[in-house]
């Protein structure tokens, strides 16, 4: 097995999500509040999966601009779920030793009065290990 | 009737709101909120990934603590409400991680899911009932145009949530006018506010709240009502000022006539 098949089977079996069943609609991409942000797009994760192509995925900020808001996985018509794709390549990364994507030390200068700590807690979970 | 009542980090502080009046409520229509002695945060967001266990645990003990009491499993906030019910629905359905997860807590009786987890809004219309409650307004919120934010977390992913429709939702609507309102449709209404990206990139949060908020502003609203304190705080400090935004409970609270100030910290 190859080191691009190794990470291919890693995403998949993390993920549970089978790109193959993509028909290429794009209303993952078309109701995603983060389009503009990314660099990659939610149709994209679900063909560059499927081709084994995951090390510039791994190298993108697209995986810290997920939401998790979900439209994705309940819009798509084939019940493909890319967004699961993106959690499956962000834990890829951030598993790994000092790739944390924020530290916190970061945080004091980011925070606010106002700010709730439901999102910390989210924001820490999803960009940190 | 009894339930099991899981507050969540940010009722306890920035979010009392949200918390005070849920309780306050409850106990005029006749429902008592039993929260479990050492309950943990529920870690804000559910991961889709199976092999993410540890992360989950406290959410499957929130889910045990009211098995154990044999009542339904109650929450407020759309966030720890998403959480608990993903995750009470991948022990249902997921063995492989069921059994991980009950290895990670070898000490303490296997849970498979048997709790029935409810959000606020579905205690109000599958338990009280909407008629019922309205019978118990003594303050209506008569003439008000207020606009039902659902967001992202209530609903979605339908499949697992089924609380409603997810692109025609009508429980909060419903909410409304038991309580008296006129809720105001606005397109946005399921669409997100920027979430948890607001620390990293408020630009980034401000195009989907000024979004959500000028959507409801340009179909008539006064007000904007959400149960996720993560909406309200993007949508105040992120949104375009049109209007004011405030929990469903507090409203709750107003129109049963027990509203009183509290202080948030």
């Amino acid at each position: 097995m190859t080191e691009k098949e190794r990470l291919q089977e890693q995403i998949l079996r993390t993920s549970g999500v089978n790109p193959r069943k993509c028909m290429k609609c794009g209303k993952c991409s078309g109701t995603c509040p983060s389009y503009d942000e990314m660099e990659y797009h939610p149709h994209q994760f679900v063909s560059m999966v499927e081709s084994g192509n995951i090390a510039p995925l791994m190298e993108s900020e697209s995986l810290y601009r997920c939401l998790s808001c979900f439209a994705c996985i309940d819009r798509c018509p084939r019940n493909v779920q890319p967004a699961k794709l993106v959690e499956a390549v962000r834990l890829m990364v951030i598993r790994q030793k000092g790739k944390n994507h924020l530290k916190p030390d970061q945080i004091p200068a980011l925070l606010d009065d106002e700010m709730p700590q439901q999102l910390l807690m989210s924001v820490l979970r999803k960009h940190s290990k | 009737m009894k339930a099991t009542y899981f507050p969540g980090c940010t009722l306890r502080t920035k979010a009392k709101d949200l918390d005070v009046w849920a309780r306050k409520c409850a106990e005029v229509l006749g429902i008592t909120l039993e929260e479990p002695a050492d309950w943990q945060c529920c870690g804000g967001v559910f991961s889709t990934a199976s092999d993410e266990i540890a992360s989950k645990l406290a959410a499957v003990r929130a889910l045990k603590a009211a098995r154990d009491a044999s009542q339904p499993l109650v929450t407020v906030c759309s966030a720890c409400h998403n959480v608990l019910k993903q995750t009470n629905h991948a022990m249902q359905t997921d063995a492989v991680f069921a059994s991980r997860v009950n290895n990670y807590m070898a000490d303490e009786a296997p849970y498979a899911g048997e709790t029935q987890v409810l959000h606020y809004l579905e205690l109000l219309r599958d338990t009280v009932g909407f008629d019922e409650l309205a019978k118990k307004v003594v303050k209506p919120l008569t003439g008000k145009k207020i606009a039902p934010y659902y967001g992202c977390l209530l609903l979605r992913p339908s499949k697992v949530m089924q609380m409603d429709d997810p692109e025609n939702p009508q429980i909060m609507e419903d909410f409304l006018r038991a309580i008296g309102a006129e809720p105001v449709f606005f397109g946005r209404r399921n669409e997100c506010c920027g979430g948890y990206l607001s620390l990293e990139d408020a630009t980034a949060a401000k195009k989907n709240s000024t979004l959500v908020m000028d959507s409801a502003a340009g179909n008539g609203a006064e007000l904007m009502v959400t149960a996720c304190p993560l909406c309200r705080y993007n949508l105040i400090k992120n949104g375009s000022g049109a209007m004011p935004v405030v929990y469903f409970t507090e409203l709750l609270a107003e129109a049963l006539g027990v509203k009183e100030d509290i202080a948030n910290d």
